[in-house]
């Protein structure tokens, strides 16, 4: 008895096992059956790029007999990039912002690309420089985005001149009991670099200087040089021991709210906030981040959103062959300017979207002359002391002290 | 003796069928990994489970031996593997081997020629177009084309260009986008060596003439840049290419770096300076979340145990509702709340405090989180705890003349530490690491304006992560020699806690 019972529980199991067998060799042989005819790409962005590059990919791999698939990643798309890339499980084309390269690069987890000198001409310069990174072309791109100062104007009819004269202007109407706040730019607890950035350059500051080849030098580094202590005293004086108009009480979560509810005139900020901006109704204006009286341009962040080849893909010609010759057409830039509304890397697509929406002009020029945010891997470990930095400063801290701090800590980081 | 039944017997051979289909599902790709280590390790494990499931000896093994098998693949596994990774550089610049990194430089390094032209190309076969060997048809701007393949370029002069491409060559198939992109490593891999360097693939359908210029040289164990002529050697202890002026090249790999994580994390000074005060401050974060949220749950739950409150029903749910909502978005919530110019406890107040920016009102206000987050937890299980204690021994007690706050501290309390104890001490332990508590809500801060790295309510966890994140990217092997440091400290704690708790069960039971 007991030696049957148990040949019947091995002979069923055998049976199961013998049908996950059958099943787990049946489906390697139909997934790669079109593999033999055509080839497949995979191609990973984030929800909204998804979505809109859905139609293009299908259509691609119609035209050319291949499989083109799309895959949304919502969360820590750069992160899950190269660990999936390391392991041999990642995608063949990436999307994703140009300040990825210096970290993907030194992974491993892209290749350079070659475009000849007509398509390059194609693309605006300033997105094509975002892209590069030690002299290698990295990346196609097909998004530009920057901050701008935007205005409310039934508050503030005329567009500020200088920094000094949107001070003065929001104070007039905190003053008058119209607004409760200056302006609204982003600060928070622990800082936050990248809005700060066109005050910081305005005042005398940068943060990396450039090589002869126009590449960022991380061992030039401009926090802690006298520049960026005098940037920063510029900037204590905006701030919660002066006027007032830079406050650690504005943070990202209600930087925009702030605009919208009409609590403050001037909003500085990107495209992002448009949305909003439009939801609540209100009238409004976008000009370039004025420049303190005197003082240097105020240089925006640029920012370029860009499709990768990934170096570990298993159809790099087909990868390369879909970023290079494929995406250089307007017509998908335009759809992805429309899933998410930032201006358009490529001229020809830039001017389809310019005649309907007069906003893409007004940011890129509101980003000319902005300084490309760096791609190398250094600039990681500038973010959080000097956004802290900022942060104290602003609630009234000691200029020189708290920049020598920032400095040590970046230093130590860079040349750990 | 079990009886057996019918039922029983048809899931235990479901069951058992189902581990045998997920061991041959998961063995498929550690055969196509050739990875036999990890293919013998499911091999003995499927083995011991039909072992133990059907031979009828061992008994006591049908019971544990599930559970050993989880805490095996999700507590030792992880645990083992940090401590590995801790003896590594694994981390951004640091993920493959030197192997991955030699090529990733050399491909990085591929430019094209200055003043070469750029081809228009075909992929073509002689043969198949699934096996046949590849060459590669080239149509120059001019229009005139060329053959290439592992001999060099020579002009083809039976083929019909058209769109800057060859179209058409007498005796050679042409490969379409998809018959070439299945063939795409070959593709890749393809070069036409010409006199300066090689002509590539560029996609499928265009080529160009590129050169690497940094070549690996294993004789010298270096990296070469052929036109400069610069030279970055090999620095196998650390895992990168260095150049005469300590200047490294991007690209490193994993190395094996022994003590050297451990030691860095105590010789510092920027982690030596504040890691006393920190430690400090997370004993008091985790002490003081326990004790309030204990404190205030045991209230209530003391009160909703009395039979003269009505309405009791209504008021349990009301309290356990904090416990019901996503503590991720209430963080944030409570975060705004404590805005100095725009949260509602000013307001409500009508303060101008800066909760967050002052190192103790910080530190208030993530314990003040806590409680609010913490004390419907503490509530029901005092809750669960005071209903198991005999409502005679207090009434013994009334008896022998005891007053209710006599009652309470001399028969109530001691019983429920014996039954809550370990509860706490577990409250304590995962409060000592509540990473999102703080991540969340203050992000550490406020930050000294002389310190940027350590804020005043920042946990261990939370600091060392911003050691082990915020530089240059990730740095695993670091981050995990601090996870096994953090980890002895928690758990000496918690095993002298446990012995402790042990003596009071003694002394009550």
């Amino acid at each position: 008895m007991r030696i049957r019972s148990t040949g019947v529980v091995v002979a069923s199991v055998l049976t199961l096992a013998a049908a996950a067998c059958g099943s787990g060799t049946a489906a390697p042989s139909s997934s790669s059956a079109p593999k033999n005819n055509g080839g497949t790409l995979l191609i990973w962005a984030d929800d909204q790029r998804a979505a809109a590059l859905k139609p293009f990919a299908d259509k691609f791999g119609k035209d050319n007999g291949v499989t083109v698939t799309v895959q949304a990643i919502s969360k820590d798309q750069q992160t899950t990039f190269v660990t999936a890339s390391q392991a041999g499980k990642g995608p063949d084309v990436m999307v994703g912002a140009h300040d990825w390269i210096g970290n993907l690069v030194q992974n491993g987890a892209i290749d350079p690309i070659q475009l000849t000198d007509a398509q390059k001409s194609q693309y605006a310069d300033i997105a094509l420089k975002a892209v590069t990174f030690n002299g290698q072309l990295y990346g196609v791109p097909y998004a530009i985005e920057n901050v701008a100062l935007i205005r409310n104007t039934d508050l503030a009819p005329t567009a500020p001149s200088t920094m000094e004269d949107l001070v003065a202007q929001g104070k007039a109407l905190k003053a008058a009991g119209k607004v409760s706040n200056i302006m609204a730019l982003q600060v928070g607890q622990t800082g936050d670099a990248y809005h700060i950035y066109p005050l910081f350059t305005s005042a005398g500051g940068y943060l990396f200087g450039t090589k002869s080849n126009g590449d960022y030098d991380p061992t030039d580094l401009g926090v802690g040089k006298p520049g960026s202590v005098a940037a920063f005293q510029k900037i204590r004086a905006l701030g919660e021991k002066g006027s007032g108009a830079l406050t650690r009480s504005i943070t990202a979560d209600n930087a925009i709210p702030t605009f919208t509810s009409k609590k403050t005139a001037f909003l500085i900020s990107g495209e992002w906030a448009l949305p909003d901006i439009k939801k609540a109704g209100i009238h409004y204006d976008i000009t370039p981040v004025p420049a303190f009286a005197g003082g240097k341009p105020a240089q925006p962040f640029i920012g370029v959103q860009a499709f990768y080849v990934a170096s570990k893909g298993k159809d790099k010609a087909l990868a390369n062959e879909f970023v290079v010759n494929y995406l250089t057409q307007p017509d998908l830039q335009v759809a992805l300017y429309q899933a998410n509304p930032r201006p358009p890397a490529l001229t020809a697509a830039l001017d389809q979207v310019k005649a309907s929406d007069p906003d893409v002009q007004k940011f890129l020029d509101a980003g000319k002359g902005g300084a490309v945010l760096p791609a190398i891997p250094q600039m990681a470990a500038i973010w959080d002391p000097f956004g802290k930095a900022e942060a104290a400063i602003i609630g009234g801290a000691a200029v020189p002290s708290t920049v020598a701090a920032a400095a040590k800590t970046i230093t130590d980081q860079i040349n750990k | 003796m079990v009886p057996r039944t019918l039922a029983g017997q048809a899931g235990k051979i479901l069951l058992l069928g189902l581990v045998t289909a997920l061991a041959v599902w998961g063995a498929q790709p550690l055969v196509a990994a050739h990875a036999w280590v990890a293919l013998g390790v499911l091999v003995a494990v499927t083995a011991v489970i039909f072992l133990v499931y059907l031979w009828r000896r061992p008994v006591p093994a049908k019971y544990l031996l599930p559970g050993t098998l989880f805490l095996i693949a999700f507590q030792v596994v992880p645990i083992l593997y940090t401590v590995s990774t801790a003896f590594t550089n694994y981390g951004d610049g640091h993920r493959g081997s030197k192997q991955d990194a030699v090529v990733a430089i050399q491909s990085a390094s591929v430019r094209q020629v200055p003043g070469s032209v750029e081809y228009g190309l075909s992929v073509a076969t002689t043969g198949d177009p699934a096996t046949g060997d590849l060459v590669f048809l080239l149509a120059d701007p001019a229009g005139k084309a060329y053959l290439g393949d592992a001999d060099g370029l020579r002009p083809l002069p039976a083929a019909t260009v058209s769109g800057g491409r060859v179209t058409a060559a007498d005796g050679y198939t042409l490969l379409n986008l998809g018959q070439a992109s299945a063939r795409s490593r070959e593709v890749v891999a393809f070069v036409v060596p010409t006199r300066v360097g090689a002509i590539r693939a560029n996609g499928i359908t265009r080529a160009y003439e590129g050169e690497a210029s940094q070549r690996y040289d294993p004789g010298c164990d270096c990296v070469t840049d052929t036109a400069s002529g610069h030279v970055w050697r090999a620095e196998n202890a650390n895992g990168y290419f260095v150049d005469s002026a300590g200047q490294r090249l991007p690209q490193g790999w994993k190395v094996n770096v022994g003590l050297r994580n451990f030691g860095s994390a105590l010789t510092d000074p920027q982690i030596r300076g504040p890691f006393f005060g920190t430690l400090v401050w997370n004993f008091a974060f985790a002490l003081g979340s326990v004790l309030v949220t204990f404190a205030l749950g045991l209230l209530c739950a003391l009160a909703m145990h009395s039979d003269r409150v009505r309405g009791r029903s209504v008021y349990r749910v009301l309290m356990v509702l904090p416990y019901a909502m996503p503590s991720f978005a209430m963080l944030l919530v409570w975060t705004d709340m404590f805005n100095q110019q725009f949260g509602l406890l000013n307001r409500l107040l009508s303060t101008n405090v800066d909760w967050l920016g002052e190192v103790w009102t910080a530190r208030l206000a993530v314990i003040l989180i806590q409680l609010w987050l913490g004390y419907p937890y503490m509530f029901l299980v005092a809750t669960g705890a005071l209903q198991a204690i005999p409502r005679e021994l207090a009434e013994a007690a009334e008896v022998d003349g005891a007053g209710a706050w006599q009652r309470f501290r001399a028969v109530t309390l001691p019983l429920l530490l014996v039954a809550l104890s370990p509860l706490l001490i577990s409250s304590f332990a995962y409060n000592f690491n509540n990473f999102n508590a703080i991540r969340l809500t203050t992000e550490g801060g406020p930050f000294p304006a002389s310190n940027p790295t350590a804020g005043g309510t920042d946990l261990l966890i939370t600091y060392m992560y911003r050691l082990a994140f915020g530089a240059q990217g990730a740095q695993y092997g670091f981050a995990a020699a601090i996870s096994v440091y953090i980890f002895t400290i928690v758990a000496i704690v918690s095993a002298v806690s446990f012995r402790r708790t042990r003596r009071l069960e003694e002394v009550y039971s």
